[in-house]
């Protein structure tokens, strides 16, 4: 007898809770339909609220910009917000500055729609859309790196500048029951307007790669939106000096090769290459090719530590060491500088530091969290 | 039922006072060193533990007259108490974003916390243990939520001060704090047999 009651009354206590809980969601969160006005009365969408702004616009077909898909875990997704929403919550607070917050520029994914809201959005916003295409290759180019290369479909083409990312739309699988969106630097090069590659490397535990390494095969059809971000090459004369890290490579090649094909090859071009042993490295031989044609680019692919059988000539040490020592002797002094990073947080901010050293100011990355 | 004899009222300041739910059970210590770096977030955390631990107590001893009693199912008390705690949390949570956002912008983030907060479980249990009535049991709930956030306010402002002092290198940090919490224990203990609340 006793072996019935106790799980009976657990559970009958436990639903009793969970009714209620449901009951309170049901009555509490209902705000009914509420009205965002976008850009003063250019754009007016009647939605169900109770949801985020961030996931309310980009099921209407407006992509705010956001690497972590609503997390809160990136900042990406700031909107200016020109009705009250209450004051800042704790969790906005970290990536806002002391102007951002009196604009009342908020993170999209922090607010819940409650009541008709008046945001600003840039107009470039609307030109991002969610593309349908099919997955054409995917390749190993390092043991645990692959590039994966999708044809567009529907719309079948994209425009965007060489370093700008977009975010793959990663179906529910296993015990993931949400489509996850995460982001992806553009490798390819925007004259290649119907096919876009990205590198994708496997991270232990990640929901994304986990499922573009394992589940992911040719032929499937994916979604990407985008494109997003502010890492593209700036149009000055200023030498640049790129540096990237593992799978920091995409932008970096992308931004590489639409120099190349535009034919602006009056800029000097420094692209350092980071990678643990020989078996990290990859399209060594792209750039070395590109080297022979390209008398003001340069690529220094270096080894932090270099296997035996590895028989390595090249450069050895923590890319930031490398780098240092070719902005103290080999790269020239006295020309203006800017920096262009891709890779894990930790290696942008050592490379921001040893910039600083000499004086670099210019730095562009963006920074996946 | 024979209750214990004391006034709920006592019970009540005792709580407060001379058997503080932190510094004589040392009950709820991760979130009270955490979180009392700072007044403004001590202080929000302080009213949402009394108002969890109020209502906690009342609903539990409820369940524990009218359900684990009759039945015999004393083993099954711990579990029990904590899924009301935690479905009260999130029942509060939500209420406190419709009804005042701005109390829930104080709260919002601590709410969470509370589920785990072992002061609240505690609370329960001794009420239980104590064989407390409906009104002493609430009494005691609300008194021991004041209590720990008197403790929290109390240990933050201590930290603001220490904060600026000549502290010896080594003991910067928690481990000032936790002499701190050391030397405020032992000032409440000091009221520990002036009121019997068993």
């Amino acid at each position: 007898m006793e072996i019935i009651v106790a799980p009976l009354v657990v559970s009958i206590i436990s639903s009793a809770l969970a009714l209620m809980i449901v009951i309170v969601d049901g009555v509490v969160n209902n705000y009914g339909e509420v009205e965002i006005d976008i850009n003063n009365g250019k754009k007016k969408l009647k939605v169900k609220g109770g949801a985020p702004l961030l996931h309310t616009l980009s099921s209407a077909g407006i992509f705010v910009p956001s690497a972590c898909g609503g997390r809160g875990s990136c900042g990406a997704c700031k909107v200016k917000v020109l009705s009250d929403v209450g004051p800042h919550l704790p969790t906005e607070l970290p990536y806002m500055s002391k102007e951002e917050v009196a604009e009342n520029i908020r993170l999209a994914c922090q607010i819940k729609l409650k009541k008709d809201i008046k945001i600003y959005l840039p107009e470039e916003l609307f030109n991002i859309k969610k593309f349908k295409g099919i997955v054409e290759s995917i390749k190993d180019v390092t043991y645990d790196i692959k590039e994966l290369r999708i044809r567009l479909v529907e719309p079948n083409e994209i425009n965007f500048k060489a370093g700008q990312y977009v975010q793959l739309v990663i179906p529910p699988y296993e015990n993931i029951k949400e489509p996850t969106q995460r982001a992806y630097s553009i490798s390819s090069s925007p004259s290649n307007k119907d096919h876009i590659e990205l590198l994708i490397r496997l991270v232990p535990g990640g929901i994304a790669t986990t499922y573009v390494h394992k589940y992911m095969k040719e032929g499937d059809v994916v979604e990407v939106v985008g494109p997003f971000g502010e890492f593209y090459m700036r149009e000055t004369n200023a030498d640049m000096i790129m540096v990237a890290g593992g799978s920091g490579m995409a932008p970096i090649k992308s931004i590489i090769l639409d120099m190349w094909e535009r034919g602006i090859t009056e800029r000097n071009v420094w692209y350092f290459f980071g990678a643990r042993s020989k078996r990290d490295l990859y399209y060594v031989e792209l750039f070395q090719e590109l080297e022979k044609k390209w008398p003001k680019f340069h690529f220094i692919p270096a080894l932090s530590d270099p296997l035996p059988e590895d028989d390595w000539q090249g450069e050895t040490g923590l890319i930031t060491n490398v780098l240092d020592k070719y902005l103290a002797t080999v790269i020239p002094q006295d020309t203006p500088k800017e920096g262009y990073l891709c890779g894990s947080p930790g290696m942008i901010n050592a490379c921001v530091q040893v910039f600083d050293k000499y004086g670099i100011k210019d730095v562009y990355y963006d920074k996946f969290a | 039922m024979i209750y214990p004899n004391i006034n709920p009222l006592v019970l009540f300041f005792a709580s407060i006072f001379t058997s503080n739910i932190l510094l004589t059970n040392f009950l709820g210590m991760c979130s009270f060193i955490s979180i009392s770096k700072d007044l403004k977030s001590s202080n929000g955390l302080g009213i949402a533990v009394t108002l969890v631990m109020t209502i906690t107590t009342g609903l539990n001893w409820i369940l524990e007259r009218y359900v684990i009693t009759p039945l015999d199912i004393g083993y099954l008390r711990y579990i029990i108490y904590i899924i009301v705690i935690a479905a009260v949390v999130q029942v509060l949570e939500m209420i406190i974003d419709r009804v005042s956002p701005n109390l829930y912008m104080v709260l919002g983030i601590f709410l969470p916390l509370i589920t785990v907060n072992c002061a609240i479980l505690g609370v329960a249990l001794f009420m239980q243990l104590r064989n407390y009535s409906f009104i002493q049991s609430v009494f005691f709930g609300l008194g021991s939520g004041i209590g720990w956030w008197l403790a929290i306010v109390l240990l933050a402002a201590i930290r603001k001060k220490t904060e600026n002092a000549p502290v010896p290198a080594p003991l910067k940090g928690v481990g000032i704090t936790l002499i701190t919490i050391g030397i405020m224990a032992m000032a409440f203990i000091g009221f520990a047999g002036m009121i019997n609340v068993q």
